[in-house]
């Protein structure tokens, strides 16, 4: 396994530390079972991923993707069962329509659609959920930090905290 | 008004206010839009600030005493440095101060902008437009000297801001604007101390379900097969808009409008803002639009979403400023 980012480190946006920061949202029944099919068979892959167990993918709101961006997750990723394994029969279907849209805006808003991973992983394919870390935390160290709150608040857009008008030097 | 201030006025009679910042004049509108019960207003209360109907001058309201107005709307968001001053004056005198409008409660149409640099929103503004006659790339000047000194404009932020945002809102009134008839009766509540104590997450003169809740047209129960825009073909009048593929807002926008925009057979545009619990409508439409694709594998999922023409201005049309994300990279 990689050497463990401090949670120090991981803050600490664009320094010479800085390790890519995803949050992967994984379903209960596949994915998770995945993942920790992939620890118990000790396949390596980046400890940069922080894992969110859901009951289902269709459970993922799309709000919690952009607050994960918002609050200054560098990656998305969001797995499921494939279709026609859902636990509760259709749950990835919804999530099979929802994510596709919501890149569609998240690019739209300028996150390159490397960082926004959606995925099928069933409960057997451990070797597939940590090739699919890997890869995205390959991709997104490539692309750099994202540190959307930084973003924002030097462009002037925040939540009424720096109220620097336009024209004026800082 | 220094005659008026002279003037003895009946203990009871109110004082209110109205002002405008970064909105298109439509919320003083929509208040004149009770009609006669104007005329019941005025006899209830005093107008001591409204720049939109009389000649108030700022110093007039920075002359009254604290808390003088008893109550004040405010519409448009926050734009300039003028705008966020008038704001905190305002909130000074004011004993209630109410958030009115769609602007003012999540932004509005205006903070759209956000997903824009101030320097791009110059540029379209003043250099590279079609509809432009600028050879000498004139620009707004912060400092313009003349006979007696320098004269200076307010200062543009980078951002539109919620009235929330720069000062403490005790009410919110949503809508683009918001229906006369609602914003009455909460006039009414809050002239007879009938609203539940000041907070800025309640949201009057609306209600807490879903513009689907008060919509009359029919939900057939199938799934979307096509994404159609309104100028691009016909709806059936009387069947659900979304389900004939028209991207209508209803399922993540609070009614209080009753279903005025599916009554004329045009999509929900969500300008009441997000329901109870939700923070991010765009997100909460993304989440309602995807459980009613009519898609079976992803692939189809893919094609259908990326024929939706622009996202953010669909799905965040009144509430970027409110949104998670509140811009754009």
């Amino acid at each position: 396994m990689a050497e463990m980012p401090t949670n120090q480190d991981k803050t600490k946006y664009g320094g010479e530390s800085w390790e890519p920061r995803i949050i992967a949202f994984l379903c209960y029944w596949c994915s998770y079972t995945g993942a920790d099919n992939a620890g118990t068979a000790r396949l390596k892959y980046p400890a940069n991923v922080d894992i969110i167990r859901v009951m289902c993918s269709g459970r993922i709101d799309p709000e919690l993707i952009t607050t994960a961006f918002s609050q200054g997750a560098d990656g998305v990723m969001v797995c499921g069962c494939h279709i026609g394994d859902c636990h509760y029969i259709s749950g990835n279907h919804k999530t099979m329509a929802r994510m596709p849209l919501l890149k569609h805006t998240l690019i739209e808003l300028g996150i390159e659609p490397e960082r926004f991973v959606h995925e099928w992983v069933s409960a057997a394919e451990g070797e597939k959920f940590a090739r699919l870390v890997r890869e995205v935390t390959e991709n997104v160290r490539r692309l750099g930090p994202l540190n959307w709150p930084q973003q924002m608040r030097e462009r002037g857009v925040g939540h009424g905290m720096d109220l620097r008008p336009w024209g004026e030097s800082p | 008004m220094s005659t008026e201030e002279a003037k003895p006025v009946a203990k009871e009679k109110l004082k209110i206010g109205m002002y405008w910042a970064a909105s298109c004049g439509g919320c003083d509108i929509s208040l004149l839009e009770i009609g006669p019960r104007l005329l019941e207003l005025i006899d209830a209360a005093d107008i001591v600030f409204w720049p939109c109907v009389a000649d108030f001058k700022y110093q007039d309201v920075a002359g009254y005493p604290d808390h003088f107005l008893d109550i004040c709307f405010f519409n448009g968001g926050v734009r300039s440095s003028e705008q966020e001053e008038i704001a905190r004056l305002i909130r000074l005198k004011s004993r209630t101060l109410v958030a009115y409008g769609a602007c003012a409660c999540d932004g509005g149409i205006p903070s759209l902008a956000n997903t824009k640099t101030v320097e791009g929103i110059f540029d379209a503004s003043y250099h590279n437009n079609p509809s432009l006659d600028n050879p000498d790339h004139v620009e707004p000047q912060l400092l313009t000297p003349c006979d007696f000194g320098e004269l200076d404009i307010p200062r543009l932020y980078p951002q539109v801001l919620r009235l929330s945002d720069v000062v403490e809102v005790d009410y919110r009134i949503p809508g683009c604007p918001p229906v006369a008839a609602r914003v009455w009766d909460a006039i009414m509540a809050l002239v007879g101390g009938k609203l539940a104590a000041r907070n800025n997450a309640i949201k009057v003169a609306c209600t807490d379900k879903s513009v689907c809740e008060d919509c009359s047209l029919e939900k057939r129960k199938v799934r979307i097969k096509a994404f159609k825009r309104p100028q691009e073909a016909i709806p059936e009048a009387g069947w659900c808009l979304l389900e004939q593929g028209f991207i209508c807002m209803g399922p993540a926008t609070r009614s209080g409008c009753g279903g005025l925009c599916t009554k004329a057979n045009l999509p929900c545009r969500g300008c009441y803002g997000p329901c109870n619990g939700v923070e991010d409508q765009g997100a909460a439409m993304i989440g309602a639009l995807g459980s009613i694709l009519d898609a079976d594998t992803e692939e189809l999922a893919r094609e259908m979403v990326e024929g939706i023409v622009d996202p953010v201005g669909t799905f965040y049309r009144f509430t970027m400023a409110s949104s998670d994300l509140k811009g754009c990279k």
